[in-house]
């Protein structure tokens, strides 16, 4: 399972680990079912404490994004990734809503800033589409 | 307080320090610190260079008598049961204090004979994961390999409290990942409790629970990390009329900027930040969190400090 971890990020540390679990379920890079790295594996890995993997494993069992088995493991939830869908549009709003303060910062009209988003679209299409 | 993986709050401390104070001279070293870590957590402690860390690490290995105040490590005061305190702490400092003229294997032999829990397997574990050669001189070592020495006489009787200070302070990348990862095994292992003194920011936040930060011999802050980074905000605001110093925003603190463009940190009524700039002709033109780094610069900088303005500066 591939997460990187930023200290100088401003955002707590279990929340980063949160986030991109989420990320990696809804995006598929981690199927329903799958389990996830022991708390002590990936907190060596990330080198962080091993209560902050554990703090971000207990909020996305909360979030209904994994469940803990009896055998001791964490796997990702049936129905993980509708949930982690709602978790990744939330993450977009915010950028979204970082990117509207700017633009209204600088004065560019909403229907100018769609048609950029557009515009963008078009120019970053190709290399990921892949076809 | 939020509740760590391993252990229910209700445990008692593994150290706790109450009211300590203490002067040396005219100095007050530590001025009122009271702090508890609960068992299987990391407390970083921060500060800059003079604030009190190693004279409060002092009296937890029971080398000082706190003047004022108590200090309790499993319970016990370690100035009048030092055996059983310190037989049960594993403790490095940053120039660790280890015989020059033994070789390794001796040292390890030496260190092996004061402890009943030694753990001669794990030893050798850590002896070859550091690549230490048994027949090399302490003395001929460099400061990595002397680091990672005396970080394998620390752990090797599996001590229950982890006491740090300043472990990585002018050690290459590699060496600190040695010390982080050997700190990380430490609390994944049963849940043994750790106090690092650190002043490599970063370090503290990838492993550390809670952070206490000393200025100048009083606690500025302590508790959670998360909740920590959560209660303070970075907001830069933009007024519409040149100033030559920042306005007395309530809980701001750490002003940096010129003319139209102010940045500070928050730390209290944040939420209200919008409405009282509002007051001073100004409007927030970016926000975000700031990372401990930040927090502890505004903290230390002084720089029109609302929260720390009432307390002595060095």
């Amino acid at each position: 399972m591939q997460i990187h971890v930023s200290p100088t990020d401003g955002i707590p540390i279990y929340l980063q680990i949160v986030n991109q679990i989420q990320y990696l379920i809804s995006s598929g890079r981690i199927a329903a079912g799958e389990e996830l790295p022991p708390i002590r594996v990936l907190a060596e890995q990330l080198l962080v404490n091993p209560n902050t993997v554990a703090r971000a494993y207990r909020e996305l069992e909360l979030a209904g994004a994994v469940e803990k088995r009896r055998t001791a493991g964490t796997y990702v939830a049936e129905g993980g990734s509708r949930l982690a869908r709602k978790e990744r549009l939330k993450i977009l709003a915010r950028r979204i809503d970082a990117l509207l303060a700017e633009s209204r910062q600088m004065n560019v009209p909403l229907d100018e800033l769609i048609d950029l988003l557009r515009q963008r679209d078009r120019v970053m299409a190709p290399a990921h589409s892949g076809d | 307080m939020v509740t760590t993986a391993h252990h229910e709050p209700e445990e008692s401390p593994v150290l706790e320090i109450t009211e300590v104070s203490r002067r040396f001279g005219d100095k007050l070293a530590l001025d009122d610190v009271s702090i508890a870590i609960p068992p299987g957590t990391v407390l970083g402690l921060v500060g800059e260079n003079g604030a009190g860390k190693t004279t409060l690490i002092k009296h937890v290995l029971g080398l000082l008598k706190a003047q004022a105040g108590t200090v309790r490590v499993f319970g016990l005061d370690p100035v009048i049961e030092p055996v059983k305190v310190l037989s049960q702490i594993g403790y490095l400092s940053e120039e660790p204090d280890l015989p020059g003229w033994m070789r390794v294997h001796e040292l390890i032999r030496y260190v092996q004979a004061f402890y009943k829990t030694w753990d001669a397997k794990y030893a050798n574990e850590l002896r070859e994961q550091f690549a230490l050669d048994p027949k090399a001189r302490i003395k001929t070592l460099s400061k990595g390999q002397r680091a990672r020495a005396g970080l394998l006489v620390a752990l090797a009787y599996r001590p229950r409290l982890l006491v740090l200070d300043e472990p990585s302070s002018g050690l290459d990348p590699i060496v600190r990942r040695d010390i982080l990862g050997a700190i990380i095994r430490t609390i994944a292992d049963e849940g043994r409790t750790v106090l690092f003194s650190s002043h490599l920011l970063s370090e503290v936040e990838r492993v550390s629970d809670r952070v206490a930060m000393l200025k100048a011999g009083r606690l500025v802050f302590h508790g959670d990390l998360a909740d920590i980074k959560q209660s303070h905000r970075r907001v830069t605001l933009r007024f519409d009329k040149a100033i030559n110093s920042p306005p007395p925003l309530p809980g701001a603190f750490g002003w940096t900027g010129a003319g139209h463009e102010w940045t500070a940190l928050f730390d209290l009524q944040f939420e209200h930040v919008e409405t009282e700039a509002t007051r001073y002709g100004a409007e927030i033109v970016d926000r975000g969190s700031p990372t401990l780094d930040e927090i502890f610069f505004a903290r230390t900088g002084g720089n029109g400090s609302a929260a720390l303005a009432s307390h002595a500066q060095e």
